[in-house]
Order: C-alpha cells, then structure tokens, then sequence
C-alpha cells in the first residue's frame, strides 16, 4: 500500500477515536479503551481489505465481519458510519434511549452489523458458520472475525479453532485485538494466553503476529491471509487498550469510565495532533 | 444491592474459612476489598463461565460453599446445562450470583438484559432462586443462603437501589414479607419491582385504594401460606417483576392460585412482554416501554379494577371507589 493510502487511513483512525469519545462520553457509556483497541483493524477492513457495497450491504458477494468483542461496538458503529452504512445523525443516537445502537452491537442495528455480539465466545462460531456456508456455495468470500484476548478464555473460541483447523476452513480470518488487558486484571495475571501462537498453531491455524496499530503491516497480513489457502488464519495483533489518549492506554479502569470535562476535552486535544499531514 | 451482598459476604468469610468466592473476570469496584482479604479464597476464573459453574461444583464437594459472580446472563443463560447438572442434579453447596438484573444494563444491549433468568433457574429441581427487593434484604439473603447447604441463584442489581425496608426485623427463605397492609388488592413483587410496588400503592391510595405490597424475595421454594392467605384477602392480585411474564413470579403465583382453587376477581401480571428489547435505554427508560413505572402499573390497575366492576355484580367497597374514581376523570 503506498503512503498516500496509509496516511489516509490513519487519518480516517484518528476520526474513528474521537466519533468513538464523544459519542461514548455524551451518552455516558464506558468501554470506550476496548473501542479504542481495534480501531486500526476495523478501518484497514472496512477501508481496504474487505469488498463490501455500503449501498448493498447484504450484496451476497461481500466479505463478513464479526465484531466479536461486541463491547468495542463503538468502533464499529464509527467504522460503518465513515463507510456510509448510515448517517452521522444515527452514529450520534450511540446508546441513547430508544436507539438502535446499544453498546453492543445487534443484527437490528443497522445495515453492516452481520451480528449480534456482546456475549463473549459467541463471534467466532458464528463467523464459522458463515465461512461453512460461504464454502459449501463455493464463494471466494472472506470471514473476518475480530476476537479480544479475554475472551480467549471462553472454550467455544476453542471448540471453533478446533473445526477450523480440521476443516481448513482458510477463508476464515481470526484477528485477535491482544491488548493484555481484561476486564479485572492483566490477561498474563488473570489466566495468561501464551504461547497464544502455538496455541493456534497446533490448532492447526495459519498464525501472524503484528502490530495492531499499524496499518500497513495489518493490511499486508490480511492480504497475506486471503491468498495463502489450506488452514484458517490467525492474525495476533498487538494493540495497547485505549490507545491513542495517554491517560487510558493501558489502564484497566478505563474499562469502566466515560471521559467528561477537562477529560474529553484532553482526550479530543490529543487525538487532534494525531493526524497525518 | 452490589454493595450489600460484598459486605456481608465479607464480614461472614471473617469466621467461615469455608467461603469461596470466584468471579468471572468481573467486579470491578465491588470486589477488590474482599479479594485484599481473602487472596487464597478468591479466584478470578477469567471470561470462561462454564468451566467456572463446573469448577464451583467440584470446589463445593470438597466441603466449601462457593459463591459464584458474574452477570446475569453469563452465570444463569450460557451455563444452564452446567448449573443443572453440575450444581441442581448433584446438590452442590453452590451460590450464583448474577448482578445486573433486569434491564439494570439497558443502555448495553439485549445481550446483557437479564429477563429469562427467574425462569430458567426455577426451573432447576433443589435450586433456591432470591431476588432481594433492596440492599436489605440483599443482606439477609446472603447470610440465609450461606447458613443453607445447597444450590442457590441470588439476583441482585446494581448499585444505589433505593431501600425499602428501614428495619428488617426478621427474614427467612422461607416467608415472603407483607411491606404494606391493604385490603384492596395486593401487589406481589419482586427484586427491583419492590419499590415500584411501594410507589404504586402510594400512587393507588390518591385513589381511595389500599393495595398491600408484599415482597417476594424468594421465588422459589414459593411461600405458599403467605401468598394464598393475602390473595385469598384481598381478592384481587398483580404480580411485579423486571422479567418475562413466562415464567416468573407472575407464573409462580398463578400456578399457585389455581391449584389451591384461590377465587381472584382479578389478575394481572407486571413484567416483560414474550419480546426481546432491540434498543438501548436507561432502566427507567425501558421500564416505561413495557407499562412498568409506577404511574403506568396505577392506570392499569385503575382500569382493570373498572372492568371488574362491570363484570361483576359484587357490591364490594372497592369496586365503588374504583368506579367513583373513574367517573371523577
Ligand atoms: C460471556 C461474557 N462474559 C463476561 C462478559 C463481561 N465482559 C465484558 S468485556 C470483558 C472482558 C474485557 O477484556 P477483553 O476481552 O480482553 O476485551 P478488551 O476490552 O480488552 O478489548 C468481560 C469479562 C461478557 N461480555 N461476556
Ligand atoms: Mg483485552
């Protein structure tokens, strides 16, 4: 991908984090450093790697996207709306009474959300269905299915890698957002990953590890991924949780806070110097 | 209620070495105090509830009661096999506790209302099921489930419920508690409904109608004697709860009433419709979608009372009022 590019979706990153602020501060949500984690892999999909017709977005020879941490909705909700999927005025009603965007996203969401999340272990199997059916229709489409590294601890992420890999299921994309932080502890304390690519590897998975901040080498593993055939990929992309504004990166009580104030003003000032020019 | 349930449960680990608590990668804020205290008898058993109901199980059959944390949906929903086989079926000294009851979650999603709950639990043989109405009794709860041996799901909010009982002189799993006397009609309510139950029947008295609120904290094993006896009273009878109709308490008492051939004028469940919630919401904001403030539940209650009354020929003084009432508007 040439720089021009690369800036560009920088820039639409650094957009994506403040929709993400300001929509989860004025409707004061919390789980805003999860969104704030995957935001580089959303946009390199939506932006670059996935075929997708915001103007059809059932068009049946797109590729799929699970958000399956449902709890980094807000990064979705924002990645869609840049994509024109819906109107800024819908991305505002963000957890609002009576919206259609909770903190999780739902299949009646809005059109783009192919499913419904936010109970942790549920993504995966589904992306693994839709990549079943997609092969059984001898379609050349992609699953991607963006996983956290808590919720690796649930067995039915592990009960998919297992028929994954014995299917050699390889238009499905895992990327895993392993930012080393959960909900009540850092996942190297709480119940630790690692070897997390062996794991895969001996799941039978076609494993990379990147940083899941970097544009380029995300979009160059995930072309990597849709070329190279015969297992399922695993992307391990390292993320920092609430990256991009100093005061939440990697602390876990950013997990449950909303930015007001001094702090949303800070948070919208950093991220403003962020832009590429 | 969050609150009360750690600080009880705190205070008893003092001199019952054999409580354990395990959560599962939650408790942000409510559990670090009892965590500090008992390091080797807590366990954060990561995003990873089934194995964490099965590991509670197995904890328990070595002699220990083990209290389980975690959302409502996780610890009741994702691990209904494993809760009754592992916990019902072997009568494991085990304690589910689920916060976030209700729509307590509302702005998260579907995913995290807690409405199903009450019924899947219910209908677990040997399973005690508790929905404490305020942090009161949230406190005898904990303290009677720890004394008793066996399979429980406590359901408790969140924080910062409002209290209904200034005193709770006394409490047992056994007896619901009569809140408010009344002789009109009764509300039998549950968990977070209580207050609203409170407030309705202060709402029904501007009326001319006394309701008596019962709290039903303990859905199951039901208290029969106290439920009849009230129902039998008053005649007339609403059930409350943040739940689907199917299933709750609602059901528990109608199940209860007509196999005791308990005459009722009238009766009307106050729950969840059979839909899923596809928007986000504060509670209060939910609750108003499904007809469950306190305002809402007296208009409803006003004109269920009138279509008692020209239904039947009975001259009771509740009847009249009722119909005064609706006359005056
Ligand atoms: C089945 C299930 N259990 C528990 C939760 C509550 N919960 C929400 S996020 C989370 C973990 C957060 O850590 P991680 O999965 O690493 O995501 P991150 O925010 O770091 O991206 C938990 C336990 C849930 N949503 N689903
Ligand atoms: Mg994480």
């Amino acid at each position: 991908m040439d720089r021009k590019k690369i800036k560009k979706l920088n820039n639409i990153a650094v957009d994506v984090r403040k929709d993400i602020v300001t929509i989860s501060s004025s409707a004061n949500i919390y789980h805003i450093a999860s969104a704030l984690s995957p935001v580089e892999l959303l946009v390199a999909l939506y932006f670059h790697v996935m075929h997708i017709d915001p103007n059809n977005p059932r068009w049946s020879g797109r590729d799929r996207c699970v958000l399956s941490k449902g709890h980094g909705g807000a990064a979705l909700f924002s990645v869609l709306y840049r994509r024109g999927f819906f109107s800024r005025k819908k991305l505002e009603t963000f957890c609002q009474n009576g919206s259609t965007l909770p903190t999780h996203p739902m299949m009646q969401s809005a059109p783009g959300v192919e499913a419904t999340t936010g109970s942790l272990g549920h993504g995966l199997p589904i992306g693994l269905g839709m990549a079943m059916a997609l092969r059984h229709e001898k379609r050349k489409n992609n699953v991607f299915v963006i996983l956290s590294d808590g919720e690796c601890d649930e067995g039915s992420v592990w009960e998919s890698a297992l028929y994954a890999g014995y299917h050699a299921l390889d238009n499905l994309v895992v990327c895993i957002d392993y930012n080393k932080i959960q909900s009540f502890g850092r996942t190297a304390e709480v119940l630790d990953l690692e070897p997390l690519a062996d794991k895969f590897r001996a799941f039978r998975w076609h494993v990379q590890e990147i940083d899941g901040h970097d544009i380029s080498a995300i979009t160059k593993a995930m072309e990597m991924a849709k070329k190279s055939k015969g297992n399922p990929h695993c992307i391990i992309a390292h993320t920092v949780k609430g990256r991009g504004i100093s005061y939440m990166e990697d602390q876990l009580e950013w997990h449950y806070k909303s930015p007001q104030g001094k702090l949303l003003d800070q948070a919208l000032r950093e991220l403003g110097i962020q832009y590429e020019r | 209620m969050r609150q009360a349930f750690i600080d009880t449960l705190h205070t008893l680990a003092k001199n019952d070495k054999k409580i354990i608590l395990m959560n599962g990668d939650l408790g942000f804020s409510v559990l670090e105090d009892f965590i500090a205290a008992y390091p080797d008898r807590s366990y954060n058993m990561g995003v990873a509830e089934a194995n964490m109901i099965g590991a509670a199980a197995g904890y328990s059959f070595e002699g220990y009661t083990v209290f389980v944390y975690s959302i409502v949906p996780f610890v009741t929903m994702r691990v209904f096999e494993q809760v009754r086989n592992d916990i019902g079926m072997q009568k494991a000294n085990v304690k589910i506790v689920g916060v976030g009851s209700g729509f307590t979650y509302g702005q998260l999603g579907p995913t995290h209302h807690a409405v199903e709950d009450i019924a899947l639990m219910r209908s677990i043989p040997n399973m005690t099921v508790v929905c404490p109405g305020d942090p009161a009794e949230t406190r005898e709860a904990t303290k009677a489930l720890v004394k008793m041996k066996g399979p429980a799901y406590l359901r408790i909010g969140k924080k910062g419920e409002p209290v209904v009982h200034k005193a709770l002189t006394s409490f047992s799993l056994k007896q619901s508690i009569l809140v408010r006397h009344g002789n009109d009609c009764a509300l039998l309510a549950t968990g977070n409904m209580v207050y609203a139950a409170v407030e309705t029947a202060h709402n029904l008295k501007k009326h001319g109608i006394e309701a008596a609120v019962v709290s039903v904290p303990v859905v199951k094993p039901i208290d029969q004697k106290g439920i009849t006896s009230i129902c039998r009273k008053t005649g007339t009878v609403f059930t409350l709860e943040e739940h689907t109709v199917i299933g709750g308490l609602g059901s528990a008492v109608a199940e209860l009433l007509l196999e005791q051939n308990i005459p009722v004028k009238h009766f009307y469940r106050f729950g969840v419709p059979d839909t899923f919630t596809y928007f986000a919401g504060s509670q209060e904001f939910i609750r108003r979608q499904y007809g469950l403030t306190p305002v809402q539940i007296s208009r409803k209650i006003l004109s269920i009372l009138r279509s008692v009354s020209s239904r039947t020929t009975e001259d009771s003084a509740l009847l009249r009022r009722s119909s005064q009432i609706l006359r005056k508007r």
